[in-house]
């Protein structure tokens, strides 16, 4: 909470300060002291069973404060957000992209945007730390950094009309800042989308009752599109809802896929499902939307909402007992069989969305911003939105946590560590000091009638917690159905996702490119299209493939490489944000985004050097390279390897990853250099222009928040009689 | 009860999309414009969404 009391003179356009009202006061009293004794127990408990409620209530309780205080602190005093200026919504409405929109529709939009399969794998892997780290770096990071970038940038794409991330880094901070920001865009969302896929792949891999599942949803999708083109044009609810209960169907008929004498021709591999999944990428991103994209994505929306809702549901009814510690011994030795490195820095890169994630200021520059109906709207729906997907980060770290530990490590460690077989696995685990008999590693097998061991991704972890906690709530002997039903649902957004985002990086690309070859940036040029959607894919498809034939687990190897991506991306949008602030003239608030950002870059410049540096092999690219290539030379095989050819792909995958990882780094570095310059001459000038839009009075009447205040229902129905009037 | 679902009817309606038809509806009539056919709205609204696919985040 802001220590800051703000006096009369800088009050700005906000309402005057009112003493607070003796209700108010108690009730947040009380919400402060509910968080605290949640965040207490959670901080002294030991070697006791521990609730996972106290885990949603500590969430919650700081959630509640923190919008109530420090959101409104950014948006009123820090951002000056304005209600008597009209939103570029109001000013430019077209009907098409700019439109004003209700404030509790655009939540939900963006709040689906922003959601995906981040919040919820992220967190599962970092409970091989404990449910501690992770608990606070989600609660502590959404508040002080993630959420704080949603609004800043939303906020400040508004006064630019909507101008992307990419523009607004080129026009305030420089042509160098700009292209370094682009490039960095542009790479971080390959990495993103291969790691995306990979955890698909890993999911549906020699699983005939998801593949069969999620195969069905691509003709259930076309289905719908057909529907809303040809048959019933926009009657999206009605379309839905049959998709939905096709759906179901398609997910009990996985069951059956033994008797219907399918299960061996859908048995695949995980090479399979690569070529599958990159052909699918690429015929998707160039059909028209309307026929896959846009029906799939009603599909999924729904799907997430419905299944957060039960999530947290059945948290409330089946208040499951945490199975992990506190602080795991992996956390201080930095030897974790999931990842490794110590808990700083990776557990912060571990865990990027739903704490920090810089995907968002993709987002919450482009699409929302133009849709906003008035200035304040911002608090809810930049700073209220990343909060609710931090609560689903939340929700994901409580269902790894209340899985059996030798059953959470003999998922998510690599075949080559775990061996394959439930014997062979539990000998893993005796090893790591954890002794679970081989029995429960196949009695878990037997209820969700999949393979446990060695099930990388996070997907299928999470799913068998769903399907646990979701079967203790609801009963019915039905943790298969759960099962699948989790990873469906999973595969479902992850599969938009990848649609979307090669679609968007084909844009860029297209934009990119017809800088120089103008033809090639007409988005309507067939060819082009083809080939800038070809070069995606095979850009994403490589990483994937690497990934899946990685002989140390694809997973571990590349997932550090996806979150210290997405929060250079954040470091991207603080710099930003922070730039701004300066430029404006407030350069006694920029701590608001400069502290997150110093965190940030703190946390990813250790990652990026220790993952390129350290002479650790199981942390250093580098290192692990130059350990495989002595062996190889030496003519052995080490470690998960099994022949020369595996030695080599070692080899390349680690110093491919190497070079990524550097080229990354550096591009952030070059976007901060350039920002302290500019931040340097606008505080020698006091401010500096800027290319905010100027300010034009509004004439739309809305509430600030979720509820309109008493204040705001008087302000409305006035407004209705002048209106009547007139 | 009646009332909350009422709303969440409302709200549904609202973030489908399909109460754009209804807005355009309204629009067209404070403008004396003739409105198009529902499909071809509707068409136009889909293809408007190619340029701009909805970013989905990871």
């Amino acid at each position: 909470m802001p220590s800051h009391t703000p006096t009369e003179h800088e009050a700005g356009p906000g309402p005057l300060r009112r003493r607070p009202s003796p209700r108010s006061v108690v009730v947040w009293t009380l919400v402060a002291l509910a968080g605290a004794t949640c965040w207490t127990v959670l901080a002294l408990a030991r070697g006791e069973e521990v609730s996972a409620l106290w885990i949603l209530f500590a969430a919650l309780a700081s959630y509640a404060i923190a919008y109530r205080f420090y959101a409104r602190f950014i948006t009123y005093r820090v951002l000056r957000a304005d209600d008597s200026r009209a939103t570029p919504a109001e000013r430019l409405h077209n009907g098409v992209d700019y439109e004003v929109t209700d404030r509790r529709v655009l939540f939900g939009h963006h709040f689906a945007a922003i959601a995906g399969a981040g919040p919820l794998v992220g967190p599962v892997l970092a409970a091989q730390m404990g449910y501690l780290p992770g608990t606070i770096w989600i609660v502590v990071g959404v508040i002080f950094a993630g959420a704080v970038q949603d609004l800043t940038v939303l906020f400040f794409s508004m006064r630019r009309d909507g101008k992307s991330l990419g523009q607004m880094v080129r026009e305030e901070i420089g042509p160098v800042g700009g292209a370094a920001a682009l490039v960095a865009v542009f790479a971080i969302m390959i990495i993103i989308l291969a790691v995306l896929a990979l955890i698909v792949v890993n999911a549906l891999a020699e699983s005939p009752w998801g593949v069969f599942s999620i195969a069905l949803t691509i003709p259930i999708a076309l289905f719908m599109g057909v529907y809303l083109r040809f048959l019933r044009p926009g009657k999206v609810l009605e379309a839905t809802g049959i998709g939905v209960v096709l759906l179901l169907a398609a997910i009990v008929g996985g069951g059956y896929v033994e008797q219907l004498g399918l299960a061996e021709s859908l048995t695949l591999s995980k090479e399979t499902l690569v070529l599958a999944l990159v052909a699918y990428g690429f015929v998707a991103s160039v059909l028209p939307v309307w026929l896959l994209l846009t029906p799939r994505d009603y599909l999924s929306t729904f799907m997430k909402i419905g299944v957060i809702v039960l999530l947290a549901a059945s948290l409330l009814i089946a208040r499951p007992v945490l199975a992990n510690d506190a602080v795991s011994s992996f956390a201080r030795e930095g030897n974790g069989p999931v990842f490794a490195g110590s808990l700083f820095p990776f557990v912060f890169i571990t865990i990027a969305c739903g704490a920090l994630s810089g995907f968002h200021a993709l987002i919450a520059s482009g699409t929302t911003p133009k849709m906003v109906a008035k200035e304040r709207q911002v608090r809810l729906i930049g700073y209220g939105g990343m909060l609710m997907e931090s609560f689903v980060a939340i929700s994901a770290l409580i269902a790894a946590s209340v899985i059996d530990q030798g059953v959470y490590f003999a998922m998510n460690s690599p075949a080559g560590a775990t061996g394959g077989t439930p014997e062979s696995a539990a000998q893993f685990l005796a090893g790591i000091g954890i002794s679970t008999p081989p029995e429960v590693l196949t009695a878990t097998a037997l209820a969700v009638e999949e393979e446990v061991i060695s099930r990388t991704g996070g997907a299928p972890t999470l799913a068998l917690g769903i399907s646990q906690i979701f079967e203790s709530a609801f009963g019915g002997g039905l943790q298969a159905f759960w099962y699948h039903f989790a990873i469906m649902f999973e595969a479902l957004f992850i599969l938009t996702a990848v649609d979307a985002g090669t679609r968007v990086g084909r844009f860029m690309l297209q934009d990119t490119v017809g800088n120089v070859w103008k033809r090639f940036g007409d988005l309507s040029w067939r060819p082009g299209n083809l080939v800038a959607s070809a070069v995606v894919v095979a850009a994403w498809g490589y990483f994937l493939y690497a990934g899946v034939t990685d002989p140390l687990g694809g997973i571990n190897q590349l997932f550090p490489l996806f979150g210290i991506a997405n929060q250079l991306l954040a470091a991207i949008a603080l710099t930003l944000a922070t730039t701004l602030l300066v430029k404006h003239g407030r350069a006694r608030y920029a701590w608001v985004t400069g502290v997150p950002l110093a965190w940030d870059l703190v946390v990813t410049m250790t990652a990026s050097w220790q993952k390129v540096f350290s002479d650790n092999p199981a942390i250093g690219y580098f290192a692990q390279a130059d350990l495989y290539r002595e062996a190889r030379d030496a003519g052995r095989v080490l470690g998960a390897a099994q022949d020369a050819g595996q030695m080599q792909q070692v080899i390349t995958n680690s110093t491919v990853n190497g070079v990524l990882q550097s080229v990354f780094a550096l591009l952030v570095v070059v976007v901060a250099v350039n920002a302290a310059v500019v931040v340097v001459r606008a505080l020698r000038a006091g401010s500096l222009p800027t290319t905010e839009v100027p300010a034009v009075p509004s004439r739309l009447r809305e509430p600030a928040g979720l509820l309109a205040t008493a204040e705001e229902k008087r302000e409305l129905a006035a407004g209705a009689r002048e209106e009547a009037v007139r | 009860m009646r009332a909350l679902l009422r709303e969440l009817r409302w709200y549904l309606h609202q973030v489908s999309g399909e109460a754009r038809w209804e807005a355009y509806l309204a629009g067209c009539a404070e403008h004396g414009h003739r409105p198009l056919s529902r499909r071809e709205f509707e068409r136009r609204r889909a293809d408007a969404r190619a340029g701009a696919a909805g970013a989905r985040c990871c």
